[in-house]
């Protein structure tokens, strides 16, 4: 599964992008999130604060307990500032 | 015509509102907006130097297109623009721009609003801003949610 980044998430975690092989127990969002916090320093400093962080599951918004399913491509990121 | 941009160049708001409506005999309202970099004044701080908008490519355009969709369910558009540009943007520069076309203002008017709003808390950009040496993340605003959380 690829793994994206973007804005301070991509600065602490200190990557864009990754491919993972996903455990069995992660099934979903909020498990990935969890799964991914305890990588490492930036890791965990990227998702301090689990709810800040937004995700999508093939480039379609999801919530924490959305399931991963067959995605081939999740991104984390922060809450959205463009327009 | 129903357009979706994501690009570093800058846009000509008229010549895009002007090409919506080209040749078009059922048009009667165009609305254009366009947002642009300012010149931020807030006090005690840096004066703003820049501002540089990263995103999602492939979502970025995904999402609007969704977001399109969703307006041409609600009113009876004849075309919709939404340009968003990306990268390293000064102030007085664009940044985004929403044209609408329908045969009445109302749906027109509407529409871009829609746009708007559900753009600034879906579309996956993220401005980072330059202020003297200092380069910082914005945070989202409550009051965005709350303007795109009216229309459902």
């Amino acid at each position: 599964m690829k793994i994206r980044y973007f804005a301070w998430v991509r600065e602490r975690i200190g990557r864009e992008a990754e491919d993972i092989e996903l455990p069995e127990d992660v099934r979903t969002v909020a498990e990935l999130a969890a799964w991914l916090a305890a990588r490492g320093e930036g890791y965990a400093h990227a998702f301090e604060n689990p709810r800040v962080v937004r995700a999508a599951i093939d480039r379609h918004h999801a919530r924490p307990d959305s399931a991963l399913g067959e995605a081939r491509e999740v991104a984390f990121f922060p809450p959205m500032t463009g327009g | 015509m129903f357009t979706v941009r994501i690009q570093a160049e800058d846009f000509d708001a008229s010549a895009e509102a002007a090409a919506l409506a080209r040749g078009r005999t059922d048009i009667g309202a165009v609305v254009t907006f366009a947002g642009l970099c300012r010149a931020d004044d807030t006090p005690g701080a840096a004066p703003l130097n820049a501002l540089t908008l990263e995103h999602y490519p492939g979502m970025a355009e995904e999402e609007i297109g969704r977001l399109m969709e969703d307006a041409r369910a609600r009113w009876p558009l004849a075309g919709a623009t939404v340009i968003h540009r990306h990268g390293r943007l000064v102030p007085g520069d664009n940044i985004v721009l929403v044209v609408t076309a329908s045969a009445h203002r109302t749906a027109a008017f509407e529409a871009a609003e829609f746009l708007m709003d559900w753009l600034k808390t879906r579309a996956p950009f993220w401005k980072q801003e330059e202020r003297g040496e200092a380069q910082s993340w914005i945070e989202a605003k409550d009051a965005d949610d709350a303007a795109a959380e009216r229309w459902s």
